[in-house]
């Protein structure tokens, strides 16, 4: 770990204006960042602590939704009582992820900024675009095991690890950004990483001296959600593939149809076509196949992560299955 | 004393405190459950340095430069060590000399080359992230990592009639190719020491496992005698094979402590561990089955690739079990190994049937199927005599009774298996089960037990206690020969300052230095019988007095008493084979969907000779039955093909079994007393625990869901890949 | 950029402590080297295996992945603050007792672990494991599991440490 200047600001409009430089950054629950930076992959000169910031509250919004604040630890919003009744995903995917001990330190915002578990990425003695641009990209010929199948570059086979985002795609939750003398900005969850294209560097939109300061729930929608995640160990792994879904029925077809996925890309990824797709459809065997020929259309293996093509058609037919009753 | 001839009479079964075997807690227990026993990085040492190693970022060349201005300039650094004398490589398990040195020669990716020594640990680590390595790297094409790329080398080779005719003859007949992953020992706490040094004498407290055989290996390292080196490992973090020898920064810490004339303390990064301390190797194997109708095996073919680095002796042990396990006259095992730059395969719990086992059970169980045979039964009809090729009696052999006692606790179904024939929901479930083997070792060992004149006694060695129990059971040992309770018997250990044990390693620890203990409390029985005037073998000892009559207290008039016990393994090695024996039954539920595995229950029964604590010995099976299912399912070494280095070198992608993966374990120990295998009757247990259990596993994948999976670990993806299409 | 000053120290079991200097330690580091509780264990330092496990305000968390400079003002409770060799916690005695340890590595993070997982428990807090998200939970041995899988055991010790989780949290409940 480098040595680095540690500040406390007094307000959000004051941490706004010290996470401005270059080279600063600001922590939160820090379980990301702090593994980050003694491996010497993130650097920062100036670290600023938010967390005495008043940002964790957990709040109905006037449209029936939730505003999840930035500092509410995974740990209390998976808790949080209308979480659990209106908006089960998202506290199933949170549960699903690491452990009680960093879910009680962990984030909204930190959550969403979490960085990709690549080998490659997390050992300086390696090449990896992501970490040092140019220096290439040592997953793409080595152990891909963890990567991506879907909207990866050249640059990047990454995936952006989490769970908690992937929920809140499917959920089509709102990022709420705020930078000094500006006005609170709104991303999509959907729309807040990226891919990697030819600057892998950039996991999403955040710019320099923004802050994430709340994510929002639209209003409940009927239907049954579900998390499944499949992983290597039963517990405390990261997604080998995760569906996030939210599923409804009328009249034994299918009325909604929001999904997100989670270890196959360098986002969680949403593939609106999926839901125009399987929306009318009478729930079958052959609807969800359908479903997974559209999803996996582009995607490609990299020798370890072939896998994950066959896994994720399996892991979407089991999702669609259980929300919609049919028996495969 | 030497055993030569099988201890059919033991002692221990005459005396009357009825505390061996007893099923007490551990004696260091509250100290651990405290937090209050010190491990190696724990000891209070004023004015101490902190070490980190600087380790090589290629796999095969030569260190031509290292700039040390910027780094030395840096806050609180105090040196940069790099010393012809550090180690490159850990040492082997009962080495006893120097590994390889001079680390600016680099043989694998992540070698140690040199120590950044700083006033504290957060200014070390960074200082060690600017060390200005120059170095002359060789081109990639020519270094080797790949085992099954390269031309090996025989290692081994037992050839006893004509394997190829019997499996052409056989009625039935399995001839598999299975692949195991590398393993790494992963110990919870990682390679620590701290080296003090006064100018003439050095102390080092480190995580070790054979200080008997570690102190000669760190003198030899650092050019000291014997005699001026102490070593100190009382409590060590768990160690698996992985602190077998000395390691890279306990020579480190010595050398800087001895440059600088300050302590150092040197723990290595967890990754560090991961990259230069000893893995298993990877295998791939090719098992040949050849049966009659019955399931009589009349050809036993075993073939297993290791690796290693070039120079290393050690080679994965797979076939050790093989040779004598099951019956077949026509046999062939053999084995190579590949020259490759990885980091050293060397030890980690069970070498050898940790992977032949699983290995050679899986085609045993392809063998039932096909010869319509029940697993149980198959392996029951092929328990040899004597040993296959020698004609060796087996000193004590439990086998079908841990088969039997192990199915009727499981409640087996001998009847006809068919895989795929219970659903649950998204899951299929099925059973499996497979036999264990594992070679019983013993050691050379030295203990000195004393009988002090309050009536307490003190046993002390340099053996070590990673978990296994040492320090419960060798009082246990002390307290039934001197009838004494256990809380009267102090037990001390980890401290070179003590007579040599056996060190702990290869499961010989509780027989070779507990006898060491049993011979000593000989010695002093004798001196009390004299002093009581009754022969030894009326001399009944309880609760600190002879029976009746005269107290240990009043014996010893005021003096202490002491003797040493000196054990040595004998010729009766050569007479018999002694193997621990065991089976497990395992009931898995596979996703249908997704092939995620999760293991229901687990049955395991052993015979392990004479148990020495019900307790310690149930918790080293429920162990090695844990680090089968990690074996089965989770755990898997991956290397880089480009440039060899280990990616998954931490603990979240190294994936060891996790709370959730484990069930409730039964465990059946089977009632045996081996003779020949030491004084005291006992055999190992610290590995018999994991000596094929990933088979049973395995095989209960194949009957829950029709996944024939060859390869271990069984992630998802390879079950899926394995199992038919609905 | 201003220095903090730490006006408020860190309680660590009940007594207070000034903070360190080099904002880099990190709160493992600090309890184990400053503090000289080297109870609490350090064994991967990136969050990846529960050794150093401690509860912080009632909430358990992994030390290593914490800087001590950011915990002024919080309550630190260690394994050493849960008991002692002569009065050791329920918990502690239910390892003992049950052996639900070999090295011992682990021990005193499991059993932090254990101690704020019954709390949680108790919370009616849910886990990946819990079959419904609302209403009561109970101290299953699969939730026992699942809650407890933030701390690695490699001696595999697992089954005992359930057994004996298990029954200090049927004695609470009784």
């Amino acid at each position: 770990m480098r040595p680095f200047q540690y500040a406390r600001p007094d307000s959000l409009d004051h941490a706004t204006q010290l996470t401005a430089p270059e080279d600063t950054m600001a922590i939160a629950g820090g379980t990301n960042l702090i593994d980050l930076m003694k491996l010497q992959v993130e650097t920062p000169q100036e670290l600023i602590d938010i967390n005495r910031l008043t940002m964790g509250e957990i709040a109905d919004t006037d449209d029936g939704g939730l505003r999840i604040g930035a500092l509410a630890t995974n740990t209390a919003t998976a808790a949080h009582d209308r979480v659990r009744s209106d908006y089960p995903l998202l506290a199933r995917a949170i549960l699903a992820g690491a452990t009680q001990q960093l879910r009680n330190k962990a984030t909204t915002g930190g959550n969403l900024c979490q960085r990709t578990r690549c080998y490659y990425f997390t050992n300086i003695d390696q090449p990896c675009n992501k970490r040092d641009p140019g220096s290439g990209c040592g997953a793409i010929k080595g152990i891909a095991r963890l990567h991506a199948i879907l909207g990866t570059s050249n640059h990047c086979i990454a995936t952006y690890p989490g769970d908690m985002a992937v929920a809140m795609a499917a959920l089509d939750a709102q990022v709420l950004i705020t930078r000094e003398g500006e006005k609170e900005r709104t991303v999509p969850v959907r729309d807040f990483h990226r891919l990697p294209g030819d600057t892998p560097e950039k996991d999403n939109v955040l710019e320099a001296g923004e802050i994430i300061t709340g994510v929002t729930l639209p209003a409940p929608v009927e239907g049954k959600q579900i998390y499944r995640k499949v992983r290597e160990r039963s517990s405390y792994a990261f997604a080998l593939v995760s569906v996030a879904a939210v599923v409804a029925m009328t009249d034994g077809r299918i009325s909604r149809a929001n999904l997100a996925f989670g270890g196959i890309a360098h986002k969680p990824w949403h593939d609106p076509r999926l839901s125009e797709l399987l929306v009318g459809e009478t729930p079958s065997a052959a609807v969800f196949d359908k479903a997974a020929d559209l999803l996996l259309e582009d995607a490609q293996g990299y020798g370890e992560n072939d896998f994950k093509i066959p896994l994720t058609r399996r892991a979407l037919a089991a999702t669609l299955a259980d929300a919609t009753g049919v028996e495969l | 004393m030497k055993q030569d001839q099988p201890a059919t009479d033991c002692k221990l079964d005459q005396m009357s405190q009825d505390l061996l075997g007893k099923p007490i807690a551990r004696s260091e227990g509250l100290a651990k459950v405290t937090g209050t026993a010190p491990y190696a990085a724990e000891y209070p040492v004023d004015n101490c340095l902190e070490g980190v190693l600087v380790t090589a970022p290629f796999a095969r060349g030569t260190v031509t430069d290292i700039d040390t201005q910027a780094c030395l300039a840096m806050d609180g650094v105090v040196a940069v060590v790099e010393d012809e004398r550090m180690t490159a490589r850990a040492a082997q398990g009962t080495a006893g000399e120097a590994p390889v040195q001079q680390p600016r020669t680099v043989c694998y990716w992540g070698q140690p080359i040199a120590l950044v020594v700083a006033e504290t640990f957060e200014q070390a680590r960074d200082a060690a992230k600017h060390l200005v390595i120059s170095f002359d790297a060789d081109d990639l094409d020519d270094v080797a990592f790949d085992p099954n790329a390269v031309d090996p080398e025989n290692k081994e080779s037992t050839s006893q009639g004509d394997l190829t005719r019997a499996m052409n003859e056989a009625s039935s007949n399995v001839d598999a190719r299975l692949t195991t992953s590398g393993h790494a020992s992963a110990a919870m706490e990682p390679h620590a020491a701290i080296a003090e040094w006064d100018g003439s004498k050095l102390t080092v407290y480190a995580s070790l496992q054979m200080l008997n055989y570690n102190i000669a290996e760190l003198a030899d390292a650092v050019d000291l005698e014997e005699d001026d080196v102490r070593l100190i490992s009382r409590y060590v973090g768990g160690g698996f094979g992985s602190k077998l020898g000395i390691s890279e920064e306990t020579v480190a810490a010595a050398i800087a402590a001895m440059q600088l004339e300050r302590p150092v303390r040197v723990v290595m990064s967890r990754q560090q561990v991961f990259q230069c301390i000893m893995r298993r190797s990877e295998t791939t194997q090719r098992l040949r089955l050849a049966s009659g109708d019955d399931g009589a095996l009349t050809g036993f073919g075993h073939y297993a690739l290791v690796s290693n680095l070039p120079g290393e002796e050690f080679a994965e042990p797979v076939l050790q079990s093989s040779q004598f396990l099951y019956a077949g006259e026509n046999r062939l095992l053999e084995m190579d190994v590949a020259r490759v730059h990885r980091m050293t395969a060397g030890s980690v719990r069970a070498p050898g049937e940790a992977v032949g086992m699983p290995a050679l059970e899986v085609a045993m169980d392809m063998l039932a199927e096909e010869a319509g045979v029940d697993p149980v039964e198959l392996r029951l009809r092929n328990i040899p005599e004597n040993h296959p090729v020698e004609g060796t009696p087996f000193s004590s052999h439990k086998l079908a009774e841990c088969l039997k006692q192990g199915a009727e606790a499981f409640n087996w179904d001998s009847g006809k298996r068919k895989p795929r024939h219970t659903k649950d929901g998204e899951w299929w479930i099925g059973t499996g089960m497979a036999s264990a083997a594992r070679v019983h070792n013993v050691s050379e060992a030295k203990a000195r037990v004393t009988l002090k004149a309050d009536g307490t006694a003190m046993v002390e060695t340099d053996m070590t206690d990673i978990g296994t129990g040492t320090y419960t059971i060798l009082g246990q040992v002390a307290g039934e020969m001197l009838g004494l309770p256990r809380d009267k018997v102090l037990v001390e250990l980890g401290d070179t300052q003590f007579p040599r044990g056996s060190g702990s390693g290869g499961s010989w620890g509780a027989a070779s230095v507990g006898s060491a203990v049993f011979v000593a409390c000989q010695a002093l029985r004798k001196k009390l019988a004299e002093r009581a005037g009754v022969s030894e073998d009326e001399l009944s000892l309880k609760d600190g007095a002879i029976s009746g009559g005269t107290s240990l207290v009043d014996l010893l008039d005021g003096k202490d008493l002491a003797e040493e016990g000196h054990y040595e393994p004998g010729d009766i090695d050569e007479d018999f084979v002694a193997a621990g024996f065991g089976a497990y039954f395992a009931q898995v539920r596979v996703n249908r969907f997704t092939g995620e595995t999760r293991v229901e229950r687990m049955t395991g029964a052993f015979g392990f000779g004479r148990v020495l604590n019900e307790k310690t010995a149930r918790s080293q099976c429920i162990g090695g039955m844990t680090w089968s299912i990690g074996v089965a399912l989770t755990e898997a070494l991956h290397f880089d093909p480009v440039d060899g280095h280990l990616v998954n070198c931490d603990l979240a992608e190294y994936h060891v079994p996790v709370h959730r993966d484990v069930p409730d374990l039964d465990v059946i120990m089977v009632e045996e007393r081996d003779p020949a295998a030491s004084p005291i009757q006992a055999k190992g247990i610290g590995e018999l625990g994991m000596c094929g259990g990933a088979a049973a596993i395995a095989n209960a994948i194949y009957n829950a869901c029709g996944a024939r999976v060859m390869d271990f670990p069984m992630t998802p993806d390879r079950v899926l890949a394995a199992m038919p299409y609905d | 950029m201003m220095k903090l000053e730490f006006i408020v120290p860190i309680t660590i079991n009940n007594t207070a402590h000034p903070l360190p200097d080099d904002p880099r330690t990190s709160l493992l580091d600090f309890l184990r080297r400053d503090c000289g509780l080297t109870g609490t264990k350090k064994g991967c330092d990136h969050g990846q295996c529960g050794a150093c496990t401690v509860i912080v305000n009632g909430q358990r968390i992994n030390s290593c992945l914490s800087l001590a400079v950011m915990h002024d003002g919080d309550s630190v409770t260690t394994i050493e603050g849960l008991g002692t060799p002569d009065a050791p916690s329920p918990m502690q005695k239910a390892f003992l007792e049950h052996d639900g340890f070999q090295c011992g590595y682990c021990t005193p993070g499991q059993i932090c672990s254990a101690t704020a997982m019954l709390q949680e428990i108790a919370n009616n807090m849910p886990s990946d494991a819990s079959e419904s998200l609302d209403g009561p939970i109970k101290p299953t041995p699969e939730e026992i599991r699942e809650r407890m899988s933030g701390n690695l055991c490699r001696c595999g010790a697992y089954a005992n440490i359930i057994a004996a989780i298990s029954e200090v949290a049927e004695g609470d409940a009784a």
